[in-house]
């Protein structure tokens, strides 16, 4: 059924994404290309890896970004994750002829059925964030899953039942949890700090939210500002009897 | 948007086969049609031939192809779905009306409604296909009315002119009420693309890289550094760029073929040369054809997607 549930999904899992944090080292996409390639839509597949033009499905990609004060020409770079946002006004799923694309009313999760899914890619016009992918190779649409896979499995300890791209962060500036719980720890973090959504304006109503860099520190005056070591240092201050002879015949 | 060859000829050729459906039966209803096997079974033939080619033809960019039945099943919410279950269901009545008219030689007492019923779902289907690009709001240039205005009388305009094709290639005396009736879908087809083109690079834009990053507040959002060095599938799908580069030249080549040229024939048929009109006629549909295929493309190729804001575009 693509239209999507009557109510909102009892949970709304979803990630939230620290522009503060993210230093882009890609670790998050790299993750989640290898837990998702036997995962729930397994395979990613690649075309062409080895040569030129290569392309392949990846549920993550990270964009950066650099904001320009037009005002003090300073600038600002802002690494960008970007993957599914699991709107609750999905328009991937109600675009979908077929019933393939769905959205769980049980967590909100959105998911394609990779087995009636024709193929016709309606699903990634209709999405204003680039988070479907056509798998050429097999000829269905691909996308995040929040790994499905991963945050329910029994047989992983509890701390990994997170998606592949939090666990994998290695600065934190990833977190998931339930967003449609206001008291959760995540939905403080979103409150705490102002977190927003992405292209509010395409009224998709997405349930991942980013929360923005901090204002940057004022720049010190210039007589604060560290003393840069110079190049040559011909000073024998502080060194030691033998040493100072030993400069006093190479200097000869 | 990537203008991919198969749904170019989708939209033309099932708009055009429609069209020619509607002018059937309202002409014939009229009294303006004979109902003549012959006739017929050609401008039956014709309309069906494009209508089945155009739905046959937007099957050939899927993965899975042999799964397409299964596009018939969300017509509650997805626009394509309702497309598919309007395309076959419109196949009855049209397709006993061409039945009744071929086989009974009759077209406008007791197959009038049925043929009246045939045109009105035939509109309803081009409505239907016009909306599949209608109802993305991630794509401006088509999410707006003059997309299912231009797509209606497109097909008005391309059923005509194949109809009066038709008629002078059987010498009927009705070809020239048919012939009046394409020049006035043509010219009205000529405004409403003019007012499309206007409308659209006029239009304010929806989304900035400032809110598809969220970061506007910053300052002036420029991206650094793509994800991926390589295209990757949104770019060849979404990030088409080739058109924008020629597209005032395209946009008069469309004018002048799809528009202007036929106009100028049928005129030439009327008043001019009517001693070869067929030569003249077959020359107003090549041209035609050529014409609003190049409009087709533009429509897609065109038309940008909001995503493109995450690899470069600053606003759209």
């Amino acid at each position: 059924m693509t239209s999507l549930p009557r109510k909102s999904s009892r949970q709304k899992l979803g990630l939230v994404i620290d522009l503060d944090i993210c230093v882009g080292c890609q670790a998050c996409a790299v993750n989640c290309k290898e837990w998702n390639t036997s995962g729930h839509s397994a395979p990613l597949t690649d075309l062409n890896p080895y040569g030129k033009g290569q392309d392949g499905v990846w549920y993550n990609r990270i964009h950066s970004f650099e904001a320009i004060n037009e005002e003090t020409g300073d600038s600002q770079t802002i690494n960008f994750p970007k993957s599914c946002l699991h709107c609750e006004d999905a328009p991937c799923v109600t675009v979908c002829p077929t019933g393939a694309s769905y959205k769980r009313e049980e967590d909100g999760i959105v998911l394609v059925n990779g087995d009636i899914c024709i193929g016709c890619k309606l699903c990634s016009w209709a999405c204003p964030y680039g988070a479907r992918e056509y798998d050429e190779t097999e000829g269905v649409m691909k996308k995040c899953t929040l790994c499905v896979d991963k945050i329910y499995n029994q047989t992983l300890s509890p701390s990994s039942r997170v998606p592949a791209c939090v666990s994998t962060c290695p600065v934190g500036a990833r977190h998931f949890g339930d967003l449609g719980d206001p008291h959760s720890e995540i939905s403080r973090l979103v409150e705490a700090r102002q977190g927003f959504a992405l292209m509010p304006e395409q009224e998709t109503a997405p349930v991942n939210r980013y929360l923005p860099p901090r204002p940057k520190q004022h720049q010190k005056p210039k007589d604060q500002t560290p003393r840069m070591l110079e190049h040559k240092d011909d000073s024998t201050d502080g060194a030691g009897l033998l040493a100072r002879w030993v400069d006093k015949v190479l200097s000869a | 948007m990537h203008p991919a060859k198969s749904v170019i000829f989708f939209t033309t050729g099932s708009g055009a086969g429609y069209g020619m459906l509607v002018w059937l039966a309202i002409l014939a209803i009229m009294g303006y049609q004979p109902a003549d096997s012959a006739y017929g079974l050609v401008a039956f033939g014709t309309a069906f031939g494009l209508v089945v080619g155009g739905l046959l033809s937007s099957t050939f960019h899927l993965g899975h192809p042999e799964r397409a039945w299964r596009a018939l099943s969300q017509w509650r919410s997805s626009w394509l779905s309702r497309e598919g279950v309007a395309a076959i269901a419109t196949f009855a009545p049209t397709g006993l009306y061409a039945l009744a008219w071929i086989f009974l030689n009759e077209n406008h007492t007791f197959s009038g409604p049925i043929g009246a019923l045939g045109a009105v779902m035939s509109l309803v289907t081009v409505y239907c296909t016009s909306m599949i690009y209608g109802s993305l709001k991630t794509i401006p240039a088509w999410y707006n009315v003059w997309t299912q205005i231009s797509y209606q009388v497109f097909a008005l305009m391309t059923g005509a002119v194949l109809l009066w094709f038709v008629s002078v290639l059987f010498a009927q005396p009705e070809a020239v009420t048919i012939a009046r009736l394409s020049l006035f879908f043509l010219a009205l087809g000529l405004v409403v693309k003019v007012i499309y083109w206007h409308s659209i690079d006029n239009a304010p834009a929806t989304s900035t890289a400032g809110t598809a990053t969220g970061l506007g507040h910053l300052g002036k959002i420029r991206l650094v550094e793509a994800p991926h060095s390589e295209d990757n599938y949104l770019l060849k799908e979404m990030g088409f760029k080739i058109a924008r580069k020629h597209s005032a030249i395209l946009r008069k080549i469309a004018l002048a073929l799809g528009f202007v040229a036929p106009f100028a024939l049928i005129v030439l048929a009327l008043y001019g040369l009517p001693q070869y009109q067929l030569i003249i006629a077959i020359l107003a549909v090549a041209s035609g054809i050529s014409g609003i295929v190049t409009e087709r493309w533009l429509f897609f190729a065109e038309a940008k997607h909001v995503v493109t804001l995450y690899y470069g575009e600053n606003s759209i």
